[in-house]
């Protein structure tokens, strides 16, 4: 376990969550929580039903704003932000559920995500020759990228709908690469896989964190595959943090394994 | 008929290998495409001269790393342009590339490298670099690892064994090439033809499997001879889909590619192969049998969905081809009437078909390996795809016959080459002598003294007669063939692939060695008869159930009946005509071990598990009662039991009919 330590060391602090709370009304999903992600790591988030991890998700992409504490992203304080001021940031995510366009290619799935770097507006696109066109040729160039690095060539024009479930979770990857994120956020990418998808998408995970050095953070149930695959792990119980740290830590912490095993009273 | 001792021509003078060709065409089509990828979505290209560039800077790359003629350099890797080129650039060297099949696991792997001797290998990827470390201990002998594609091998830094990027030693061979501009030049002058162009590793049904040494004379002199004969061009386009380590792609996508200068095109994956076939539209195709078959089935079944009159459309324009398309293509007279019907049929159907395809443009298709049935052949040929059977193997480079324009036949193979001499062993052998006749088996003497005579006789192995007007007509394996009390002939598989050109028939396996008659037993399709029984309103619970039904029975008799009837035609099989059979209580399978993974009929076990029903066959018993033990998918094993019903088969007099 040498060598993710020494990685952490070397990193900076991509993001940082401090004191944060989050209700709904009265309930608390989040209370008083913090830690850090850094520059170029696998971190998990886990815990069990209802402890609040896709809330925490929702936090560190933007689209919750907490009522108490402060979240640092990339050096700067955030602020409660507009839907589309969250999309430019450079956060990427993809979702519990899959939510493709099930009707439009594979293809066209993945342009969407290069939505936040296209920069003429509606007039050239309309126009298409010319600036527009000379930037459709790029994006497309770097989604072929993508499609290659997800091997994912075979099914380039095929409808998302008509995909099986584990390649449209690859597709769902895809679309969130093409906005070339700081940082990659994934919702339980490896729900409902059989072994060999799983094993497939643990490989994308880590070739992206590898090859673009992308950060990556993900909520997962699989304990193997977060076990794996993570750099450092925080675990979540009630909306409370109640473990922090290397895999290896994590697996022998008494908290832990009694919120996951339960404690008789 | 040439003879092998009667040396044949190069394609021009000197030109006696695949470096000097390169050069020569990087010379005769400079600007000409020589080689594409699909990339990125895109088909990326090269020239010969860009080609030639490649293989020059990488040749004097593997010599900076110590690569040096006589040594055996190992390719794993699959179609693509890189897997080519390194081909090329040891040859330069005058060392020997081994491809090896890039789908095999490391076992394998394993024993081609300890085999081989090989000390440096060139990788395609990851997947491919991370077996040879599994194997690395075992192989001691190998220093260093060349691979193509950087994806995910950041980091890789073993201490037993050096990994290099491809880039990284083109780089190395372009600093020596700005030293010594004619260092090159100097290499590839000392190659010539008798030299050991490549070793190929059989897939070795049996044992181990063997290096086949061929030398340039062998690949470069067959491959450029067999192009003449089908009068290839430098236009041509192929599709390079087939694995590098097999002897047909080796031919058609290297060889040939580099004796007439036509363009070679690998697809972007293996799951693409079909869409990218149909953005190239290739001139010149090879395809194994059951690729024609699964092509025609897709057409099929997506016809029987289409709208009425589409359906309709199609039938009846099928029909037209049928009877005046094969003439058209074979040039041989036409009304004038069926002729504006065909062109008719080509604009609506034809066409548009083939161009699905992705076969409209093809000028020749070649098929081979096992028995293609009657109606998949006539198909094609009707649709005016000139697709041919050939026959051959990895020892003779390819090619031992050729079905010759216009003399096209469902159940023969074809003439000799150009180049080979052909004999039927008295044991019914086929042997052969050619130019393309192997040199060796790599390290086992035994084996090559075992198959090729001082002659230089080659044994193929195969069972054969030639028909009355001089093509070959395989019939077995030579090992299978046995005889009847009679001392006639009974050649077990060229029956069984009889029945099994009917669809309702899947597998078929017939008995005959040291009897007086030939015996069959019948495993139904399911899935087709499946389809029958539903459309005829007949329920049936279980397989067995199905195969007990009366009209089943009734249906694969008539088979049968149609089977010996046209066993007639042939004076050698006449007599082998099937005189009773039964359709078997369940499938044979791979699980229980009565079939091998590839689907072929382990004889010798189910002569032994069926010992009973075979007796039965030939005792003139109605009935048999038999217990057999299944394995189930998950491993358990389970017994069937039940009472089968045997037939006596129409049978036709050969004597009458011949009257």
């Amino acid at each position: 376990m040498t060598e993710p330590l020494q990685k952490m060391e070397a990193a900076s602090k991509l993001l940082e969550l401090k004191n944060i709370d989050l209700s709904f009304g009265g309930v608390k999903a989040i209370s008083n929580i913090s830690f850090d992600i850094l520059e170029g790591e696998v971190r998990a988030i886990i815990g069990p039903n209802g402890a609040g991890k896709s809330s925490m998700l929702n936090v560190i992409n933007g689209f919750y704003h907490p009522q108490q504490g402060e979240v640092w992203f990339d050096g700067k304080q955030r602020h409660a932000m507009k839907p589309y001021q969250i999309a430019y940031q450079g956060i990427a995510r993809t979702f519990q559920n899959i939510a493709l366009f099930k009707g439009m290619s594979v293809l066209d799935n993945i342009m969407t995500g290069r939505f936040t770097h296209m920069r003429k507006n509606m007039l050239w696109q309309a126009l298409w020759k010319g600036p527009a066109e000379q930037e459709e040729i790029e994006n497309r160039e770097f989604v072929e990228h993508i499609i290659d690095f997800l091997e994912i060539q075979a099914i380039r024009k095929t409808p998302v709908g008509r995909l099986p479930y584990g390649l449209q979770k690859r597709v769902e990857l895809g679309r969130a690469l093409a906005a070339q994120p700081k940082m990659l956020l994934l919702d339980e990418p490896m729900a409902g896989m059989n072994v060999e998808e799983k094993e497939d998408m643990c490989r994308f995970i880590l070739d992206v964190n590898d090859t673009f050095g992308t950060t990556i953070a993900l909520i997962e149930h699989d304990m193997g595959v977060v076990m794996d695959i993570a750099d450092r792990v925080v675990v979540l119980d009630y909306g409370r943090k109640i473990g922090d740290g290397t895999p290896d830590v994590i697996r022998n912490d008494q908290t832990v394994i009694d919120a996951y095993l339960g404690v008789s009273h | 008929m040439a003879s092998s001792a009667q040396k044949q021509s190069y394609p021009a003078p000197g030109l006696d290998t695949f470096p000097k060709l390169l050069q020569h065409n990087a010379r005769m089509y400079t600007h000409k495409d020589a080689m594409r990828e699909k990339e990125f979505g895109v088909w990326q290209s090269w020239t010969w001269s860009q080609v030639a560039d490649e293989v020059e800077r990488f040749a004097l790359g593997l010599q900076a790393n110590g690569v040096k003629a006589g040594d055996a350099v190992l390719i794993v890797g699959g179609n693509r342009p890189r897997t080519y080129w390194t081909m090329c650039a040891v040859q330069s060297l005058g060392a020997v590339p081994v491809p090896t099949y890039h789908d095999s696991v490391a076992d394998e792997m394993q024993f081609v490298i300890e085999h081989s001797e090989a000390r440096v290998i060139i990788a395609e990827d990851q997947e491919q670099v991370d077996k040879i470390l599994d194997v690395k201990d075992r192989c001691p002998a190998v220093e260093l690892v060349i691979y193509d594609d950087p994806r995910g091998m950041k980091g890789y830094a073993p201490d037993v064994i050096e990994i290099k990027d491809f880039v990284t030693v083109q780089a190395q061979g372009e600093a020596v090439r700005t030293q010594h501009p004619n260092q090159y030049q100097e290499l590839i002058n000392k190659g010539k033809g008798d030299d050991i162009s490549i070793i190929l590793y059989t897939s070795g049904t049996t044992g181990k499997p063997k290096g086949v040494v061929l030398t340039y004379d062998n690949t470069l002199l067959t491959g450029y001879h067999g192009a003449l004969m089908e009068r290839l061009t430098e236009k041509e386009e192929i599709l390079a889909y087939l694995p590098v380590a097999w002897i047909g792609d080796h031919i058609f996508s290297y060889a040939q590619s580099y004796t007439m200068g036509f363009c070679v095109n690998c697809p972007e994956s293996t799951e693409t192969v079909a869409a990218d076939m149909r953005e190239i539209g290739p001139t010149y195709y090879f395809a194994p049998p059951r690729v024609f078959e699964s092509l025609l089935t897709s057409v099929q079944i997506r016809m029987e969905d289409a709208a009425p009159f589409k359906r309709k459309m199609f039938k009846y324009f099928m029909q037209v081809a049928k009877t005046t398309g094969i003439k058209l293509l074979e040039n041989k007279p036409v009304g004038i009437v069926d002729r504006i019907k065909y062109a008719l049929g080509n604009a609506l159907v034809y066409a548009p078909l083939k161009d699905a395809l992705g076969m409209g443009r093809v000028r020749l298709a070649y098929t081979a390996g096992e028995a293609i049935g009657g109606e998949i052949f006539d198909f094609y040929r009707s649709l005016g795809i000139n697709i041919k059977q050939l026959y051959g193997q990895t020892e003779s480079s390819v090619f031992i016959t050729v079905q010759p324009d216009g003399e096209v036949y469902p159940d023969t193979v074809g003439t000799p080459s150009p180049g080979v001499e052909l004999k039927i062993a008295d044991n019914g052998e086929v042997i052969y002598r050619s130019s393309g006749a192997f040199h060796s088996y790599f390290k086992n003497p035994e084996a090559t003294a075992d198959t090729k005579t001082s002659e230089g006789w080659v044994h193929t192995g195969d069972a054969g007669f030639m028909t009355s007007n001089g093509h070959l007509r395989i019939i077995d394996r030579a090992k299978d063939v046995g005889t009847f009390n009679s001392g006639k002939m009974f050649a077990p598989k060229y029956i069984e692939n009889k029945l099994k050109f009917f669809p309702h028939i899947q597998e078929a396996v017939t008995f005959g060695d040291g009897k007086d008659d030939c015996m069959a037993f019948i495993n139904i399709d399911l899935g087709a008869v499946g389809n029958w029984a539903e459309r005829n309103n007949i329920a049936y619970a279980s397989y067995q159930e199905l195969a007990a039904h009366p009209e089943v029975n009734k249906m694969v008799a008539q088979s049968v009946s149609e089977v010996n009837e046209s066993l007639l035609d042939d004076e050698m099989l006449a007599h082998s005509q099937i005189a009773r059979f039964l359709i078997l209580h369940k499938e044979l399978d791979a699980d229980d071990g009565e079939l091998t993974r590839t689907k072929k009929v382990k004889r010798k076990l189910i002569n032994e598990r069926y010992k009973v029903l075979i007796d039965a066959l030939y005792d003139g018993k109605t009935q048999c009662f038999i217990e057999t033990e299944v394995a189930f998918e998950d491993g358990r094993v389970g017994k069937i039991t039940g009472d089968i019903n045997i037939h006596d088969a129409k049978t036709f007099n050969p004597v009458a009919q011949a009257s």
